[in-house]
Formats: structure tokens, C-alpha cells, sequence
């Protein structure tokens, strides 16, 4: 059949069709293949390209990405960028003298109030659970939504295909040590050494350098390492996804609401009936102790959730 | 002092999604929607009180967050500007789940539904917070929640287009905080303060004093470049048609008239408050003006290029994006306001351009292509009503959103005078004629008469009474904002003024 060429057919086809040669393009780099059929897919698609170029066929059209002044400009941006960061480097404030910060108002206020106000003796974790402790409440949810978003992603837990659940208890089975017996005697030793330590910084966030944040980390890395000596049926003994999702749930939700309490009250200017107690001691400083043990819950279980749902997908 | 009890709602629409997020992750997932749904409810109904007691008493006031208030705690203001915008936002993200109800249960596997609802309580909160904040520290902390947020929200669907574009999505948005935060920390070290006004007025020191001008100027902008990234200004916008193209429909919508928007909103803020006029007024908008005026336009040459009309949809948002900023290069109150407006108008038209879209597809086999949505519109009749005053208002025909941006915006530019006013009145000629070639083409072609689809493709064409009213109320959304514009642009005015 003779196709027609004139403008009247071509605008009809651009009215139904759109522009075809963009839409080829999209579906050779997407493709609801899973990624590692993707990339398999691709580099079928690349060996079959260089077959065709080697039988002398017309040479096919380059990527965008592969041409020598998308490279170029990319190297040249990159350049520059630098140059203007380093250029503006240069002239910021010289670190350590008085001009550092030209307005330290903030630095001296938090400096000689924080112990009286707060009660905490280890200003940092005053400024960051009481002076901004909205920053903070913020910034444990940013955890919570990390982990959220890499369950929605890798978590095969409820999963309906039964297939895709063998599958990764199968890799798992591949990977899982072996009872090695000096990660074994090593981990005996140090896992409840590390829980322990982690616990301590946590509960004397107020009191010496550590907090939440610190102290959740620690314990974390205590749970990881056990795991991986003792294998995922002794950890489950203790620590299962119920416990990661009643722990986490409890203690953000505990955050919020003593942190809420915390916000309602002070800007009402209502007597909120926490003392900050004598500085010093392992029970003052208000609300920051157990502020301190609910971060710590909190980055602990994303650790370890982290940890495991990039491992084998399911606790 | 204590509060009136509405002066408390601020602190309760930022904290009732986090608890909610929380106990989302716990709940079962019919539970969870029901969470989000109610939630973005009250959320709607909290943010309409506070527009309408700060409108009244034409004043905005601080909360601080703790006994201890500025400079040295947290502390969140609203205004007008703040509840409005708040208001719309809300709006939208309500329709939003409604609209994409049923697509939501087939596209996000049961056991991942009470995630998904966490994350976008998540949103909410990051919403609420990035709007009321006054502290540029606080709402560095809400974009990471609502870029990770966003990045959840695409891959839900959890196919193999989405993962690729929600790792392309994150690659760039967090390039993109990962500049604000270096801006951000630049500023802090010059002025030692993160709350807007003591910020604006150390800004405003160091500029009398003229003392270290270059990283001042450079940190404003390094902040300006991590907010274009992440709302996809003209050369930045490569992760766009992917991202709100693949995802399910509910979160395109919400991508697309919330997130990227609320960025946006942040800016204006530190422009505003914490720039001032000046930093802006010297440097900043003639390059922002150029990017402005390019993306409007190349944003529609792509669009038009498009054979899949979410991808289309996805594109126009690019050009919109433009408009939006031009309207702050101007750097005027006039063009500020007239940004603000384009905000709303396009977020009102866009949530129902892409819900309707995915209304559309689903009653074509599933399937996006022009050739595959041939008569569409006529099979879902609401479906098609919906696209076609999206379009419409995206165009900008009298009576719709659009129309009343688009004017308000060229009047700005006419005020600006000058090149500017060239540029403007070129930039929204030449993109509102593009508008038209591919808006008119995707209604013409949904409207085409074609056989009806074969029988056993019928049972998806089963009513959705929830997409019908989320389609109704934004259909009046984007009435009111085109017949409401003087009022509505006043209200704008008002908070703008309060702002500074």
C-alpha cells in the first residue's frame, strides 16, 4: 500500500500517534521487567546492536549519554560548580575567629542556660531534645519513613506470591553462616557487651556526650552482629518483626505526644509540672531521659530492620 | 499570654499525621486508607478555620514551639498565605485519595497498603510543617521527610518502570538537598540564625555593612538551584516524566500539585523573609526569569511530542512549573502574588488532569497511548468532563484558574515593565499557543467516536463513585478559583504583606 505523505495525513497521524521515534526510545530504557531482567534484557539488546553494526548494517543511532559533548559539558559543569564553591569557600569567615559566627547570640545563650534550663548537663543533647526538639521529632520520622519506604520496596513479608517468599529464604539459606565458630566465641563476648554499652549512652544521653541517636546506633549494631553469628532463629527468640513494629510504633508514638504535651503547654505558658530536677543525676533533666530511650528504640529497630530487609526481605 | 484554642491548631495539623503515620504501620491496610482519608479531612477542615480567623483579624501570629521561643527554640507562624496555601494543598491531597481509590487497591498489594498510608500521613505532616514553619533549619527536616515520602509514593506500585524512575527520582531531589543544605549551612554560619526574621535581619546587616557579600549571594543560591531540582524548573526536569508518569495515580496527583509545589511555597518564604527584596532584587531573578521563560516553553514542545498522555500531562507540569517561577523573578509583590495564584491554579488542574487520565486509561484496556484512548471520554463521561476543564484551565479559559493566573501574571510582567515585560508577554504567548496545540489534540482525540470496547473489557468501566466526587469538587475548586480571582488574589496580597 502507498502511504500518503501529504500534510492533511501526516497531522491526522501526529493526532493519534504522537511522535513515535521518542516513545521507542522510552521503551527500550523502561520496561516492567524486573531490574535484573532489565539489565539482562539490555545487554541482549546491546550484543544484538553490535551484530548489526558489524555486519556493515546502518550504524545505530548513538545514546544521548554516549555522545562526546553530553560528556564534555557534563565534565565542564562539574568543573565549574567546583571552582564556584571553592571560589565562594574562600571567602567565607575565617574559622575560629570572632567573626565565625557574627552573631553568636544563640551559642552564648544556650552555653550559659542550658543546665538551668533544662537540667541537662550535656548541653547538646538540651539543645537538640529541648530547644529544637521539633528539629529532632522531625528528624526520627525522617528513620521511620526510611524504613516505611524499604519495607513498601523489599519486604516479601504477607507476600502473596509464594514463590517470590521460597525464593528469598532460599538465597537467605545460601548466605547464612555458617556457625562460625570464632564469629560465634567473638560475638558471645561482645553482643552483650555492645547492647549493654549501647543502653548506657542511651540513658546517659543527659549526663555525658551520646543521647538517642548515638546509643540507638550501638545497639543496633549489637543486634546486627548477633544475628549474624547465631542466624535468624535465635535472634527470633527476642526480636521478631512484631517486636520491630510494636517497639518503634510505641516509642514514636510516645515521642510525639510527650514532645506535643511538651510544645502545647510552653507556648500557652502553662506550668507543664516537669521538673527539671538536680543536675547530675541519672533521673533529671525532665522528659530528656526517656525522650533519649524512645530515639534510641527508634534507630535501633531501623537499623536492624534496614539490615535485614536488605538481607532476606522478611525479620 | 495563652492561645485562643484555634492558635493551637497549627501544632495539631503537624502532629496528628506524625501519631497517625505511626499508627498506620500497625493497622491493617483497609484501615490505614481510611486513616489517610479522614486524616487529610481534618486536616482540610483545621486549615480552613485557621484562613478563616487569620483572614478576618488580618493578622498572622507565632507559636513557639517550647517554653523558650525565638531566637533560640522552634516556632511556626501563620498568616493568610500560610492557611491558604495550606488550605489548597489539603484540598488536594484529599481529592487526590479519593480520585485514585480504586486504582490505589489494584496498583498497591494489600499487605503494603498500611505502608503506603504512613507515608502519606508522613507527607501531611512534612506539609503542614513546610508551610507554617519559621525556622529555615525545621524545614530542611520536612524536605527530606517529603522527598523520601515522594520517593515511597512513586515505587509503591512496586513495578519495573517505577523503581527505575523512583531511583532516578531520588538520585536528583536529593542532589537537590543536598545544595539547599549547603546553602543553608553557608547562611547559617554567616548569620548565625535559623529563624526567618532574625535571619532576614542579620541578611539585612551584612548587606548595609556590605561584609562578605559573595557567600551570601552564593548561599541564596545555592538554595534557589536545590529548590529548582526539586521542583523540576526547566533544565532540571529530566526525573519528571517518569516519576509522575509510572506511579499510581494518587501519587502523581499529590507529586505533582503538592510536593513540588510546596518547595516552591518554601522558597517564596526564604525569599521573602529571610532574602529580602534586595539579595533578590540584585541578582537572583534575571537568571531565574530566563530558566522561568525556557522551561514554559520547552516544557510544551516536549509535551506535545508525547504519545502517552500521562507522559504529556507530566510534560505540561514542567511548563507550569516555568510559569510559577516566573512569576517570583519578577520580583515584585504583584508578581509574587501572581506565582502564588499559578500554586493554586495549577495544582487544582493538574490533580484532575492526572486522575482523570488514569480514569480514562483504565476504561481503555489499560493502556495510555492517543491511539488507545480514541473515544475514551466517551465511555467515562465524568472522566472525560474532568480532563477536558483541567485542560481547559491549564490553557486558560475565562472562568477557570488558569485564566485568572495567566492574567495576573501578565499584569505583573506589564507592572515590571521594561525587557521583562517583553519577556513575560512573549514567554506566556508563545506557551499558552502550545498549551493549546496539545491540550486541544488529547481532547479531540478523547472525544473521537471509536466501536466500544469489547465485552469483557466492560467490567472496569464500573462507576467510581469516589473518583465522581473528587472530580466534582475539584471541577468547583477551579470555578471558584477562576470567578473568585479578585478576592482570592487580595487574600494573597494580604498575606504577602504580613510576610515582610
Amino acid at each position: 500500500m502507498k502511504k500518503k505523505n501529504d500534510a492533511f495525513s501526516r497531522l491526522l497521524d501526529w493526532l493519534e500517534n504522537g511522535d513515535q521515534a521518542l516513545d521507542t526510545e522510552m521503551e527500550d530504557s523502561l520496561s516492567d521487567a524486573s531490574p535484573a531482567e532489565h539489565i539482562k534484557q539490555k545487554k541482549k539488546k546491546k550484543a544484538d546492536k553490535r551484530k548489526t553494526a558489524s555486519k556493515g548494517a546502518s550504524a545505530p543511532r548513538r545514546a544521548y549519554a554516549d555522545s562526546w559533548w553530553y560528556r564534555t559539558c557534563a565534565v565542564v559543569i562539574c568543573l565549574s560548580l567546583i571552582g564556584l564553591l571553592l571560589f565562594t569557600a574562600l571567602r567565607l569567615p575565617e574559622f575560629g575567629t570572632a567573626d565565625t559566627l557574627i552573631d553568636s547570640e544563640l551559642t552564648e545563650y544556650y552555653v550559659e542556660h542550658t543546665l538551668e534550663e533544662t537540667g541537662a548537663v550535656n548541653i547538646v543533647t538540651g539543645i537538640i531534645l529541648d530547644y529544637r526538639g521539633f528539629d529532632t521529632l522531625g528528624e526520627s520520622h525522617v528513620l521511620f519513613i526510611a524504613v516505611c519506604t524499604v519495607l513498601l520496596m523489599l519486604s516479601v513479608r504477607g507476600e502473596k506470591n509464594e514463590a517470590l517468599r521460597l525464593k528469598a529464604n532460599e538465597y537467605e539459606r545460601h548466605f547464612e553462616p555458617e556457625d562460625d565458630l570464632i564469629l560465634q566465641s567473638a560475638a558471645r563476648i561482645l553482643s552483650p557487651l555492645t547492647l549493654v554499652f549501647g543502653l548506657y549512652i542511651i540513658f546517659n544521653g543527659h549526663l555525658s556526650p551520646g543521647g538517642g541517636f548515638s546509643g540507638g546506633a550501638i545497639l543496633g549494631a549489637g543486634l546486627i552482629l548477633y544475628q549474624n553469628a547465631f542466624g535468624y532463629e535465635k535472634t527470633e527468640r527476642f526480636f521478631t518483626y512484631k517486636t520491630f513494629r510494636w517497639v518503634s510504633v510505641c516509642a514514636l508514638l510516645f515521642y510525639s505526644a510527650a514532645k506535643g504535651y511538651h510544645f502545647f503547654t510552653g507556648a500557652n505558658h502553662l506550668e507543664n509540672g516537669i521538673s527539671p530536677g538536680v543536675a547530675g543525676n541519672i533521673l533529671s533533666a525532665g522528659l530528656l531521659l526517656p525522650l533519649n530511650f524512645a530515639v534510641g528504640c527508634v534507630v535501633a529497630c531501623t537499623m536492624y530492620a534496614l539490615y535485614t530487609m536488605f538481607r532476606k526481605g522478611e525479620f | 499570654m495563652t492561645m485562643t484554642w484555634w492558635q493551637n491548631l497549627p501544632l495539631f495539623l503537624i502532629l496528628c499525621p506524625l501519631m497517625c503515620a505511626a499508627a498506620c504501620s500497625a493497622l491493617k491496610g483497609k484501615a490505614a486508607r481510611a486513616v489517610i482519608t479522614a486524616l487529610s479531612a481534618l486536616e482540610c477542615a483545621g486549615m480552613g478555620i485557621l484562613l478563616y480567623y487569620t483572614a478576618k483579624g488580618n493578622e498572622s501570629f507565632v507559636y513557639a514551639m517550647g517554653e523558650i521561643g525565638a531566637p533560640f527554640g522552634n516556632e511556626l507562624r501563620v498568616g493568610p498565605l500560610e492557611a491558604l496555601t495550606g488550605l489548597a494543598f489539603s484540598l488536594v491531597l484529599l481529592t487526590a485519595i479519593l480520585g485514585g481509590w480504586q486504582r490505589l487497591t489494584q496498583d498497591v498489594a494489600p499487605n503494603r497498603m498500611n505502608l503506603y498510608g504512613s507515608v502519606t500521613c508522613l507527607l501531611t505532616s512534612a506539609m503542614a510543617a513546610m508551610v507554617f514553619t519559621n525556622d529555615l533549619f525545621t524545614a530542611y527536616v520536612f524536605i527530606e521527610i517529603s522527598t523520601i515520602a515522594s520517593c515511597a509514593l512513586i515505587c509503591a506500585s512496586n513495578k519495573g518502570k517505577t523503581l527505575f524512575s523512583a531511583a532516578r527520582y531520588m538520585i536528583m531531589n536529593l542532589m537537590g538537598s543536598g545544595l539547599f543544605l549547603l546553602g543553608l549551612s553557608m547562611l547559617y554560619c554567616l548569620t548565625g540564625h535559623l529563624l526567618f526574621p532574625q535571619l532576614g535581619a542579620a541578611v539585612r546587616g551584612l548587606l548595609e555593612g556590605d561584609r562578605y557579600p559573595i557567600p551570601l549571594y552564593m548561599s541564596f543560591l545555592l538554595m534557589t538551584l536545590g529548590v529548582a531540582i526539586k521542583s523540576a524548573l526547566y533544565p532540571f526536569h529530566t526525573w519528571l516524566p517518569d516519576a509522575y508518569g509510572n506511579a499510581t495515580a494518587t501519587s502523581s496527583a499529590v507529586l505533582s500539585s503538592l510536593v513540588s509545589k510546596l518547595y516552591i511555597f518554601l522558597l517564596i518564604k526564604i525569599f521573602l523573609r529571610a532574602a529580602g527584596w534586595e539579595v533578590f532584587a540584585r541578582r537572583i531573578e534575571d537568571v531565574l526569569l530566563l530558566y522561568a521563560a525556557a522551561g514554559m516553553i520547552m516544557g510544551s514542545v516536549h509535551a506535545i511530542r508525547q504519545r502517552h498522555l500521562t507522559r504529556m500531562v507530566a510534560y505540561s507540569s514542567v511548563a507550569q512549573i516555568g510559569y510559577i517561577f516566573l512569576g517570583i523573578s519578577l520580583g515584585t509583590e504583584a508578581g509574587m502574588a501572581a506565582a502564588v495564584y499559578h500554586i493554586l491554579a495549577h495544582s487544582a488542574a493538574k490533580a484532575m488532569l492526572f486522575l482523570s487520565a488514569n480514569r480514562l486509561r483504565e476504561a481503555s484496556g489499560d493502556e495510555d497511548t492517543f491511539a488507545a484512548l480514541r473515544g475514551s471520554a466517551l465511555r467515562v463521561p465524568m472522566a472525560g468532563l474532568a480532563f477536558t476543564v483541567g485542560a481547559c484551565s491549564l490553557v486558560g479559559i475565562p472562568g477557570l484558574g488558569g485564566f485568572a493566573s495567566k492574567l495576573y501574571l501578565a499584569s505583573a510582567g506589564v507592572e515590571a515593565g521594561g525587557l521583562r515585560m517583553a519577556i513575560v508577554l512573549a514567554a506566556l504567548a508563545v506557551s499558552t499557543l502550545l498549551n493549546v496545540a496539545y491540550m486541544l489534540r488529547s481532547v479531540l482525540v478523547l472525544y473521537r467516536k471509536k466501536e466500544e470496547l469489547k465485552e469483557t473489557d466492560q467490567s472496569i468501566l464500573c462507576r467510581d463513585g469516589f473518583f465522581a466526587v473528587a472530580a466534582v469538587a475539584l471541577i468547583l475548586l477551579n470555578l471558584v478559583l477562576g470567578l473568585l480571582g479578585g478576592p482570592i488574589l487580595q487574600l494573597i496580597e494580604q498575606g504577602i504583606r504580613l510576610f515582610a
